[in-house]
């Protein structure tokens, strides 16, 4: 059973499922990863971007990409807003791990049952042109359902990279996690930095809600079923590193798509997560983690 | 002087209780023939068979308004108790504790689908309680319990049944096929139907070329479909929960799967968000159904039905057509109260003999029990989506859209073959 042809498909298919877990981790990997918020609502917030998605797309026609990135200021400000309370009840008194991971539990709970009470429970899915359709290059298929997600996450992972590695507040984002007090003497607000660094990890859910609903369709509680591997890949990929995290995810796209190919279904997310724990066994800060 | 007055008061007092006891003891009968008779419940109301589950409540608290107009059930009120089991089958035992011990509920019926059912067996088998289940897949073939009643018409073998008309289907075909791939979702149900489909393949000596599960978080299903096309399969038979159902369809329309008949145990092709989406890629998929509005399934008092239920449904996130679960959730209620009407009693014991000798009258036909609880008949319809527009919800209100292949009885049309694209 064995071939190039199916190879070669399930490594394509495994890269491109791989880019869209990455656009689904990213708002943790800045979140968790750099500030060490347990914001365990993120794909919470996903879902919410894909109702968003859903809603405009089904009323107006618009494609749902475009309606992700609008919505991404709208979410960056919802973000900071929730950054703001999450600060005042939870940081300053430096009750932030467990009183904080219930704070997110909860809001993960509230936004799940308002979609409900909303939207109700029916599955809900977007029309898009290039829904179904599949290019081919030689033996290869790239079906544009996964492709366009793919190639939305790298730009935006590539996107985030270069805000966080070239602009001041990215740097500053970088540095609050390594030493809030010296970042205070460089003149900026840890606060704000944090701030504006959580509404960023919630506008990039506003995009990746969209990938989502082109890829399958989605009910409030979805979100769920991505809560292991964000956080996973968050760590495979090393705390605090973007690129990390999109090699981790890719990785673990890969290995799901080719174990369910070769080896069967049933098997991928064991594979998937023993590779993780490899990997943390051998690396233990993760592939690319300070 | 105050002592007396007081013991004086307080003994009148005590007679005017003990009088105002008794009255009430006498009074209390004739009121007690107003109090409703409650009948409990959990449904799915959150969680991935919510979208369902909220449908058949809509059906169900119909057939109670349409009780309760007619004068209730032994001229008192019917009341349904009922609470969310969120799709979490841990949460059952619980709340149906609840409903006959706290609740004191009089009657039982049970949630919607398999995974939901098998936890409250015990109880109910516990308490000797009549029980119409509401589309459970062989959820009583290990209980074997005698009061049982399943209103989905698998049939006797319920497993084999399931698929079995998938199977005659595709050996009447000129030339035979010969290799079937087998591939379902890691859950209750979905194993079952892969489990009576692989009884089918191995009794028409099929050779079997595929058969795996998938977790169901799955997020992509195009290597699946990839690696069931690798081995060339005649006929692909799957065993699915709506999203999967839909990330098949759409994975085996990106890779371009090339068999002669695609489809069998798909759960979700039959909603009709679904299928709107996906429009002409259900087209020559041979499915499972139980109602569709096709000429040869008008049951007296099922478009009725269905107009009630379109008008409550509109705006409330549920599927606006109603065609899988609601009627049978009409039904299996329908089969309760007139049980209850005919033998005049809520005996446990006398319901079950009832529902086990009787032939019903309901909106989806005439409905009669078998030993095991199951349809004596099978009447799971083998579907295929013939001419579906995209993007039209409309088109499925009517019949031309689902065509039914089997049983013969109830055949609309005849089957397209081999699956095209």
């Amino acid at each position: 059973m064995f071939s190039a042809d199916l190879l070669a498909n399930a490594v394509v298919a495994g890269l491109l499922l791989g880019g869209f877990y990455a656009a689904v981790a990213i708002g943790l990997a800045i979140v968790f990863g750099q500030l060490d918020i347990v914001n365990i609502a993120h794909p919470a917030f996903i879902i919410v971007g894909a109702y968003t998605a859903y809603i405009l797309n089904s009323r107006f026609g618009f494609d749902p990409v475009l309606i992700g990135v609008a919505a991404a200021p709208i979410f960056f400000f919802a973000g900071a807003a929730i950054y703001r309370v999450y600060y005042a009840a939870f940081e300053r008194t430096g009750q932030e791990s467990l009183s904080g991971l219930a704070f997110f539990f909860g809001v993960m709970f509230i936004i799940e049952v308002v979609l409900i009470l909303v939207y109700g429970v029916d599955y809900r899915l977007v029309q898009a042109d290039y829904i179904g359709q599949s290019w081919r290059i030689g033996f290869v298929d790239f079906p544009l359902r996964m492709l366009v997600p793919f190639i939305v996450a790298v730009t935006l992972t590539a996107g985030v990279y270069a805000y966080l590695s070239r602009t001041f507040t990215g740097r500053a984002i970088q540095a609050v996690a390594q030493d809030r007090l010296a970042l205070q003497l460089m003149g900026a607000n840890p606060i704000r930095i944090k701030q504006w660094a959580f509404g960023l990890g919630i506008a990039t859910a506003a995009i990746a809600g969209a990938l989502l609903i082109i890829i399958g369709p989605v009910e409030p509680s979805v979100g769920r079923q991505y809560i292991g591997r964000v956080f996973a890949i968050v760590v495979l990929g090393g705390m605090g590193s973007i690129s990390g995290m999109f090699i981790a995810a890719l990785i673990l796209g890969l290995v799901e798509s080719v174990v369910a190919t070769f080896m069967g279904p049933s098997w991928a997310p064991a594979v998937a997560f023993g590779v993780l724990l490899l990997t943390l066994a051998l690396r233990p800060a993760g592939l690319f983690g300070r | 002087m105050h002592l007396f007055k007081r013991r004086w008061m307080s003994r009148a007092g005590a007679v005017a209780l003990a009088a105002g006891v008794a009255l009430a003891g006498w009074v209390a009968p004739a009121a007690h023939a107003q109090q409703p008779i409650k009948i409990g419940f959990s449904m799915a109301l959150t969680g991935g068979l919510a979208g369902a589950g909220k449908a058949a409540l809509i059906a169900m608290e119909i057939w109670r308004d349409d009780v309760n107009k007619k004068g209730g059930l032994l001229g008192r009120p019917v009341q349904l108790v009922y609470y969310d089991d969120a799709t979490q089958p841990a949460s059952v035992p619980g709340l149906y504790t609840k409903l006959l011990e706290v609740d004191k509920v009089d009657l039982v019926v049970s949630a919607y689908g398999t995974n939901l059912i098998a936890p409250a067996m015990p109880i109910v088998m516990r308490k000797k309680l009549v029980f119409p289940a509401l589309f459970g897949l062989g959820a009583n073939e290990e209980f074997k319990y005698d009061r049982y009643f399943q209103i989905m018409p698998a049939g006797p073998e319920p497993k084999t049944d399931w698929s079995k008309g998938f199977f005659d289907l595709a050996m009447e075909q000129n030339p035979k096929p010969k290799t079937v791939a087998i591939v379902a979702a890691d859950a209750e149900f979905a194993l079952n139907a892969a489990a009576g489909a692989r009884t089918n393949a191995q009794k028409l000596k099929l050779q079997i070329v595929y058969d795996k599960t998938y977790p169901p978080a799955t997020t992509d299903f195009t290597p699946i479909v990839r690696a069931i096309q690798a081995t060339n399969p005649d006929i692909v038979y799957v065993g699915s929960y709506p999203p999967d159902s839909v990330g098949m369809v759409k994975a085996a329309h990106e890779v371009g799967l090339k068999t002669k008949m695609f489809g069998g145990g798909m759960v979700g092709l039959q909603f009709a968000a679904i299928q709107k989406n996906l429009g002409p890629l259900l087209n020559g998929i041979v499915n499972y159904d139980f109602w569709v509005p096709e000429p040869t399934l008008k049951f007296p008092g099922i478009e009725e039905f269905l107009a009630k239920y379109q008008a409550v449904a509109k705006d409330k996130g549920v599927d606006p057509l109603g065609h899988y679960l609601p009627p049978w959730a009409y039904a299996y209620l329908e089969v309760l109260g007139q049980s209850v009407q005919a033998t005049k009693s809520l005996d446990q014991g006398k319901l079950a003999a009832h529902m086990h000798k009787t032939t019903f009258d309901t909106v989806v036909g005439k409905v009669k029990f078998g030993k095991n609880g199951e349809w004596a008949q099978t009447r799971t319809l083998q579907v295929q989506f013939r001419d579906v527009a995209p993007d039209n919800l409309e088109q499925f209100a009517g019949p031309g859209k689902r065509i039914v292949l089997y049983p013969k009885e109830w055949k609309s049309g005849n089957i397209v073959y081999p699956y095209k694209q």
